[in-house]
Parts: C-alpha cells; sequence; structure tokens
C-alpha cells in the first residue's frame, strides 16, 4: 500500500519535472507558428492553424539567415582556435612539472568567475581603435577568453587519465614529447577533445553581450539579432519565437549529445 | 625522472595558450585600469584627461552602484536557497531505484534548461510572461498581473528564470554526489532508519559536500555575470528594479557613454571577484 503510494508520487513528480523543463520549448515552438494576430490573442489560444511564415520572413527577408551563418562561422572558428592553443597546454598540464603550475589553474579558474562587461568595456575601445569592430575575428577572439580555459580543463583531465607507460616506451624509441602528444595520447584523447568542443561551441552560439556590443550588421550575431526585434511598439512575437527556435535547436541537439558530460564541464571538473 | 622536462619543452607547450589568452584576457583589463583614471566619455572624446582616482572616488560613494551590488546579491540570496532545495528534491526523485525509463528521460530534460540561449529565456520570458497574452496569467486563472512593469513582480519574474534555468544543473551535481555514495553503506543506513532526513544528514551529505561547494561558486559568479536573460527581459527596469551588476556597468559605459566611470566600476567588480574566488577557495578547497 504504501510502496504503491510512494510509486505513484514519484512518477507524478518525474511527469512534474519533464513538464516544467520542456514547457517553456513547446511555448516557443507553438507561438513561433501563430500569425501576429493568433500571438496578440488574448487570453493566449493553444489550439489555431500552424503557419511557418515567420520562419519564412525572419530567414529570408529579415536576414536571421545571415546572423546564424555568422554565429556559426565565428563558434566553429573560435572552437578550433581554442583547441589548437589549448591541447598543448593540457598535454603539459597533465604530462610536465614546472614552476607555476599552481599560479596558471588559479588564473585559468579565476577567467571563469570574471563578469564579461570588464572586459567588454576595453574590448570595445580597443577593437574601435585598431578598425576591427563589427568583424567576426573580433568575437573568434574575445570567444578564447571563456573557451580556452574549459578546453584546457576538460582535456587536461583527459590526458591525466591515459597511462604514463605508453609514454615511456615511446620516450625510448626515441619520440619527441611533441610526437608523443600528437601520435599517441592525442588519439586517445580524442573523446575529451570532442566534448570541450562541443562545450566551446554551445558557449560562443549562446553568447549575447559581446556579440551586442561589438557588432553592428556585417558581423551580427543571431542572438544579437532575436533582441533587435525587441524595438518598438506591437512587437512581432511570432517572428522572435521563430528565431529564438531557430538559435536554440542546434544547442539543444549538442547539449543532449553530450548530456553525461555536461555537468563536469559547467563545473570546470570540480565535480567528478 | 617522470614529468621533468626542458623549460624550454614547458614553454613550447604553454605558450601559445598563454599567449593567447594574455592579448584576449589581460592587456583589455590594463586598458581598463588606464581608461579608468581618465575622464573618458564616447560622445566627448577630445576632452580625455588624466584624473587620477577620481572615478573610483566617484563609484565607492555611489549609491546607485553599490544598490545595484546589493540588487545582485540579494538575488543570489533569493535564488540559490531556492535552487538548492529544489535541486536536492529532484536529486532524490532521480535517486530512487526503479522506472529507469521515466528518469531517463527527466534526466534529458533537465538537460535542456540548462543549454538555452540566455538570450532566448529573456524573450521566452517576454511571451510567457506578457501581461495580456501571456500564458502564465492565463495559468494563474486569468490573472491581470503586470509582471514585466512592476518592480517587485519583475524581480520575481527574474528569479522564477534564473531558478529555471539552473535548477537542473544544481540537481545533475547533487545527483552525481548521490551516485557516489556506496550501494552498501546506503542500503545499510537504510535498515537502521526509516528517516531520509537521517541518511541524507549522516549518510549522504558528505558525498555532496564538493557538488554544493562547486555550486555556491559557480552560481555566485554567474550571478555577478548576469547580463543577457536580463537585458532581453526587462533591460534592467523598471526603473533599476532588476538592474544588476554586470547591467549597470553596460548603461554607464555604453548608453551614458561614461566609459572612464564604467571602467572604474568593471575594476571595482573585477577585485571584489577575485576577492571572493580566492575566499572560497582557500575556504573550501581546504576543507573538501
Amino acid at each position: 500500500m504504501n510502496t504503491t503510494r510512494s510509486l505513484a508520487s514519484q512518477i507524478l513528480l518525474l511527469f512534474i519535472i519533464i513538464a516544467v523543463c520542456v514547457f517553456p520549448f513547446y511555448w516557443m515552438v507553438t507561438t513561433s507558428l501563430k500569425t501576429q494576430i493568433v500571438a496578440l490573442e488574448a487570453p493566449p489560444v493553444w489550439i489555431f492553424e500552424p503557419t511557418l511564415n515567420n520562419y519564412r520572413e525572419a530567414l529570408f527577408e529579415d536576414g536571421v539567415l545571415r546572423t546564424l551563418i555568422n554565429s556559426l562561422i565565428i563558434a566553429i572558428s573560435t572552437t578550433v582556435l581554442a583547441i589548437f592553443l589549448g591541447v598543448p597546454a593540457a598535454f603539459a598540464l597533465a604530462r610536465f612539472e614546472f614552476r607555476g603550475k599552481k599560479d596558471l589553474w588559479f588564473w585559468f579558474i579565476t577567467n571563469r568567475m570574471v563578469s564579461p562587461i570588464v572586459l567588454a568595456l576595453p574590448f570595445f575601445l580597443i577593437a574601435r581603435n585598431l578598425g576591427i569592430l563589427d568583424k567576426h575575428i573580433t568575437l573568434i577572439l574575445i570567444y578564447l577568453t571563456f573557451n580556452l580555459p574549459i578546453v584546457i580543463w576538460i582535456v587536461t583531465d583527459q590526458f591525466r587519465g591515459i597511462p604514463y607507460d605508453l609514454d615511456e616506451a615511446a620516450r625510448l624509441e626515441g619520440a619527441s614529447q611533441f610526437t608523443i602528444m600528437r601520435k599517441i595520447c592525442l588519439p586517445l584523447a580524442m573523446p575529451g577533445v570532442a566534448v570541450s568542443a562541443i562545450f566551446s561551441f554551445i558557449f560562443s552560439w549562446n553568447e549575447l553581450m559581446f556579440g551586442l556590443i561589438l557588432t553592428r550588421s556585417e558581423a551580427k550575431t543571431a542572438p544579437a539579432m532575436a533582441v533587435s526585434f525587441m524595438e518598438g511598439y506591437n512587437l512581432p512575437y511570432g517572428k522572435i519565437m521563430a528565431t529564438s527556435t531557430l538559435i536554440v535547436i542546434p544547442v539543444l541537439i549538442f547539449a543532449l549529445l553530450a548530456s553525461k558530460q555536461l555537468v563536469r564541464g559547467l563545473t570546470m571538473g570540480a565535480v567528478k | 625522472m617522470r614529468g621533468q622536462v626542458s623549460r624550454r619543452t614547458v614553454i613550447g607547450f604553454i605558450a601559445p595558450a598563454v599567449f593567447g589568452l594574455a592579448i584576449v584576457g589581460i592587456a583589455p583589463l590594463l586598458y581598463a585600469a588606464w581608461t579608468s583614471l581618465h575622464f573618458f566619455n564616447l560622445i566627448k572624446l577630445k576632452q580625455v584627461k588624466f584624473i587620477g582616482l577620481e572615478n573610483y572616488w566617484t563609484v565607492l560613494t555611489d549609491e546607485v552602484f553599490w544598490q545595484a551590488m546589493g540588487r545582485t546579491f540579494f538575488l543570489l540570496c533569493t535564488a540559490l536557497p531556492l535552487q538548492l532545495a529544489l535541486g536536492l528534491g529532484i536529486a532524490l526523485v532521480l535517486h530512487k531505484p526503479g522506472l529507469t525509463i521515466l528518469k531517463t528521460l527527466a534526466r534529458l530534460s533537465l538537460v535542456l534548461p540548462m543549454a538555452t540561449t540566455y538570450a532566448v529565456v529573456g524573450l521566452l520570458g517576454q511571451v510567457m510572461f506578457n501581461q495580456k497574452f501571456g500564458v502564465i496569467n492565463q495559468m494563474l486563472g486569468g490573472a491581470n498581473i503586470n509582471w514585466i512593469g512592476d518592480p517587485t513582480n519583475a524581480f520575481a519574474m527574474i528569479i522564477f528564470w534564473d531558478v529555471w534555468q539552473w535548477t537542473p544543473f544544481v540537481a545533475l551535481v547533487l545527483l552525481a554526489g548521490l551516485t557516489m555514495v556506496p550501494g552498501e553503506v546506503e542500503e545499510a543506513a537504510r535498515l537502521e532508519t526509516k528517516s531520509w532526513w537521517t541518511v541524507l544528514r549522516y549518510v549522504q551529505l558528505p558525498f555532496l559536500l564538493p557538488g554544493l561547494v562547486a555550486v555556491l561558486i559557480l552560481r555566485t559568479a554567474d550571478t555577478l555575470k548576469l547580463f543577457d536573460m536580463v537585458f532581453t527581459l526587462t533591460r534592467g527596469g523598471p526603473g533599476a528594479a532588476t538592474e544588476f551588476i554586470s547591467l549597470m556597468i553596460q548603461r554607464v559605459g555604453f548608453r551614458g557613454f561614461d566609459q572612464g566611470l564604467a571602467s572604474a566600476q568593471a575594476i571595482i567588480l573585477l577585485i571584489i571577484t577575485i576577492i571572493l574566488a580566492q575566499i572560497y577557495i582557500r575556504v573550501f578547497y581546504k576543507e573538501v
């Protein structure tokens, strides 16, 4: 009797958890399929004739497609760059003993905590002086401030899990440290590299503030575009939700792919 | 000996990353420090001049700055306990044996809020909490609550979305801790007592501590960083009701054009962040 009741309450609780997590997405997608007239009906309607007009207009008439492509270019470039710069550092942190190793680690952790607005102010002035406002490269570089630490953290952890004997064997054969990293350890660390790439992509793709401050039109990112619909009266809610859906779908797919590692990535390994 | 390599090898490996972070992370900070010592207004660029620590004095005696700081910590102190309580509840429900498929589904749905673009959360908030055609008021039985235009309600709405987005994170972190408890130990404890509270307090809590510390550190950092979601939802309004520290600095620097003052605020925020990080790491990582 008691167990049946506790089982029933467990099932109910699980359903509530799922509903609360998923409902906003349901509402986002359905709103994106409403015409402006339906979207502004009060109280809101749940059953209506869906239309893809918002997507068509947003993508092709308002230029959301281009901002999505910008976001894609920026997120992929910064991820590749972070991995190229980060993997050797991760290898050093995992394999070598050297002075200042602790300080380096503290520096990375602090980087994770610093508010981006602290960097946005000077970066805006510097970019303006160098004439690189509204260019992809500006965002690609500034996103390194959060991508590089996360790549280094996750990949270091992965390298540590690889038995040292393999290195020794290769060393006796006369391989350099770089060859050991590239030929022996890196192939084995690929899962970690992939996960860190997914994180780096998600963080860059989701970022709004730098995009808002450092771009105008040429390199405008998708979240900045979504926000620019919010000006004036009579907001195009259907279109805003259509753009939001287009932004969110790829990250959700990636997040589900990496769901097992998500917690570790977000805590930078503080939780094993 | 293992791990001993020449200094040149070490430098060769870490230089690209250190160099990269120095350019994008350190150089701007130095520039911000320089800006903060000047009268530096974006629309009066001809009048840039050195004014020493005047900007810092202005910030330290500025009520608006400390109000924004207080508001930020007030948000942390209201949202975090909710996230911890709900997160612990969810973790315990997911930790119970049985119902594998439903639990997997729940775990996957928990991933969704965390990954959602912060700006999109804000936009969703605008749509769902709209006074006239918002679904939240409809669900509250056709209530006519002005969420976005009323200071207290707007703050409550920010808490709601922060809790919605980050409770899953707390839940999954704590769940990871719960699964670390050795099965035999937990079973033995359950034979001894029927009270779930006793089991939680004396058996499971020690395993939850590292996760709780991580949550505390990261939620503090993220609240100080909070910008995207609030910017898209309320822009800090109405009035200054939801103007948290990062939003305030952005307003002063880019909507008020006073880069010198904003840089001083940013540097002070940076110092506060570093002090907090130091305290957290000292206090907690020693014990855990």
